[in-house]
């Protein structure tokens, strides 16, 4: 058994937090680059080059890429030959989340569901174990806009709704978020499972490397057949009209009950942050 | 080719008229940030027939919850958030002489019904590009709710602030129009 005392983690967390909401990925970096050659709109261009710039200056000059710091999501894989020592897991999290929105001058966008009372620090992120073989942990940080967040579905559908259906829920959610949730997007999808699995599923497509290709070939395809119905929509960067909508559509997919065809979608604007520790 | 517009604080009717969709408008002067609980808050107060903390006439509103400032740092982050969740507000606001409000994101019937009868505009700043945006603001002050955190009501001074008209005084939508324009 590896012996691992939980301050390691409170520390990787709140160094992650900070990095996240300051420096963009190298994928979302090249993505933008990408769209600023491709986009046929004159508009759509200045829009990217703006999101380069913004991207710059937030690494340089140490602001936020976007004030809206994200409610912090954390996936952890915790090798089961890992025994945590000196704490609790959740709280190691919750305190790594505390400092890093304290001491990074990130927005604490958290409150009360009624009263709108601000948590005042960010917490309680939202947590997901998983239990998985080896001696590691590996933690994901992921601060996760509200716009983008508020403009997402899960669709419970028939299963006669078949791809075309699923296709359409897609577009549909796209097309009805339009400006809302800063285009240019990444479309998370998540196909199959239950109910939460779906929005799960969903959630995690997003983490995948934009720009990557989907291990699976089958999926692969439905991911590019889906990104071309989403960017005929013509909404375009920031909503101004254009051809890149998206930048990505990624999907994961699960078997469901005979019962069911779950679909959720899971929008992430450009500002797509996200950063892994391995410890 | 888009026109570039630079306007100063307070707006006339004048300055609202001559603007169109599509024009880039370089703010300047004196605005204040407001978001979802500090409307609340301002509507309620007009519920109950009391006094506002700001005056509005002529003003702008910008939809943002900055990130906090760095020490010796004016703002941090401080780009626009979804304009719609204050659509139920707006009117009552705009019916006051609020002149305009810069946000990103689609607008209700109402709310652009409202700019048509009290003259007013909705400009639109580029979502998430905060770090960008918060290099034209100034100075920085709250003068109410400094209880709502990033929520509290901000005086700003800006200069040269990047907006583009989404919706003018008359009705028309840049949204509506580019998407179609765009549309296969």
């Amino acid at each position: 058994m590896r012996e691992l005392d939980v301050k390691e983690i409170t520390a990787a967390v709140k160094e992650a937090a900070i990095t996240a909401n300051h420096e963009l990925g190298e994928d979302m970096l090249q993505a933008l680059a990408r769209g600023l050659a491709m986009e046929e709109s004159a508009t759509g261009r200045e829009v990217f080059r703006l999101l380069l710039e913004n991207a710059r200056i937030a690494k340089e000059s140490r602001i936020p890429i976007c004030q809206d710091c994200g409610l912090t999501v954390v996936f952890v894989d915790l090798g089961q030959e890992v025994h945590l020592v000196g704490g609790d897991l959740n709280e190691a999290i919750q305190e790594g989340v505390r400092q890093g929105y304290a001491e990074g001058y990130l927005r604490k966008s958290l409150c009360h569901p009624f009263t709108r009372q601000n948590t005042g620090d960010n917490t309680p992120a939202v947590i997901y174990t998983t239990i998985v073989p080896g001696d590691r942990v590996r933690l994901m940080v992921v601060p996760k806009g509200g716009g983008s967040e508020n403009m997402s579905r899960v669709h419970m559908l028939r299963p006669a709704a078949g791809l075309a259906g699923v296709k359409e829920k897609v577009v549909e959610t796209v097309r009805e978020a339009g400006p809302n949730p800063c285009p240019p997007i990444i479309v998370g999808v998540g196909i199959g499972g239950t109910f939460e699995q779906a929005a799960l599923l969903a959630k995690k497509a997003l983490l995948r490397e934009v720009g990557s290709t989907n291990p699976d070939p089958e999926l692969a395809a439905l991911e590019e057949d889906f990104l071309t119905a989403v960017n005929n929509t013509g909404i375009g960067p920031a909503g101004l009209g254009g051809r890149l909508t998206a930048l990505a559509v990624h999907i994961k997919m699960m078997p469901c009950h005979i019962a069911s065809l779950p679909v959720a979608v899971n929008i992430q604007c450009h500002a797509s942050r996200h950063q892994e520790v391995i410890l | 080719m888009s026109r570039t517009i630079t306007l100063t604080t307070p707006l006339t009717d004048e300055d609202v008229e001559a603007l169109q969709i599509g024009d880039t408008v370089l703010v300047n002067g004196v605005i204040y940030t407001g978001r979802d609980a500090a409307h609340k808050r301002l509507v309620d107060l007009l519920t109950a027939g009391q006094p506002l903390p700001l005056e509005l006439q002529g003003q702008i509103i910008f939809y943002v919850g900055p990130s906090p400032a760095r020490p010796g740092r004016v703002i941090g982050a401080a780009g626009p958030t979804t304009s719609y969740r204050m659509d139920p507000y707006a009117p009552q606001l705009l019916a006051l002489g609020l002149k305009g409000m810069i946000g990103k994101g689609k607008r209700s019937p109402e709310v652009i019904a409202a700019l048509q009868k009290y003259k007013a505009v909705y400009l639109g700043a580029i979502g998430g590009a905060g770090a960008l945006i918060s290099q034209a603001i100034k100075a920085a002050e709250i003068v109410a709710y400094e209880d709502l955190g990033p929520e509290a009501i901000r005086r700003l001074v800006v200069e040269n602030l990047p907006t583009i008209v989404i919706n003018d005084c008359r009705g028309n939508d840049l949204y509506e129009q580019g998407r179609q324009q765009y549309a296969r």
